[in-house]
């Protein structure tokens, strides 16, 4: 397994939420970026953001990692949720709480 | 319609063989940003109505779509904002 692979891991396990993302929560740098961020704290659950635009490697590896050409990815427990349009889907019908629900993850929202 | 967006146009039609098709070119609204080029063509957003995803989860629809795509990605194309839908969940 390559280093990057390994250091996708071992941030994916030390943190339940992970946002592969441009920019930072607090500052994004890319509408599909800033718009995941949007929800996933109106959603009120603790995420860690990952700058893409500060590690090349992270950028490009994180892509071949899950098979996905583009940023945003959120993954929940280790597991790829998906990127902007996803998430998104997943909020409005629900889906998005409820998944964070079972997985017992901390969520301000009532259901 | 720009090259890039009649690509992605035949590219979708011939895998997916849709019941609707819309391609937009949305890279005017991302020039300057990371990711843009000085000629454009590399945001766009697909609406997809096909047969073919019915029952496959959200990912791998959009898998689906990524694959179909692969030269346009290897290509420039930076930004792809997908809705996909099987024909039963139209409204």
């Amino acid at each position: 397994m390559s280093d990057v692979n390994e250091r996708i891991e071992a941030e994916l396990k030390a943190n339940p939420v992970v946002l592969y993302m441009k920019g930072t929560p607090v500052f994004p740098q890319c509408g599909f970026s800033a718009r995941v961020v949007q929800i996933l704290s109106h959603v009120g659950v603790p995420f860690k953001g990952v700058n893409v635009l500060e590690d090349m490697e992270i950028r490009e590896g994180i892509k071949a990692y899950t098979n996905w050409p583009t940023i945003p990815q959120l993954y929940v427990q280790g597991e790829f949720v998906g990127g902007c349009d996803i998430v998104m889907e997943m909020f409005q019908s629900g889906e998005l709480q409820a998944m964070l629900k079972e997985k017992g993850l901390p969520t301000t929202e009532q259901a | 319609m720009s090259d890039r967006a009649t690509r992605i146009r035949t590219a979708l039609d011939a895998q997916f063989q849709p019941l609707r098709l819309e391609v937009v070119d949305d890279s005017h609204m991302h020039a300057g940003h990371a990711g843009a080029r000085p000629e454009g063509e590399t945001h766009y957003s697909v609406l997809l109505v096909s047969p073919s995803f019915s029952g496959m989860s959200r990912v791998n629809r959009s898998r689906a779509v990524h694959a179909a795509l692969a030269a346009e990605f290897a290509n420039g194309l930076h930004a792809l904002a997908l809705t996909l839908r099987a024909p039963e969940e139209l409204g």
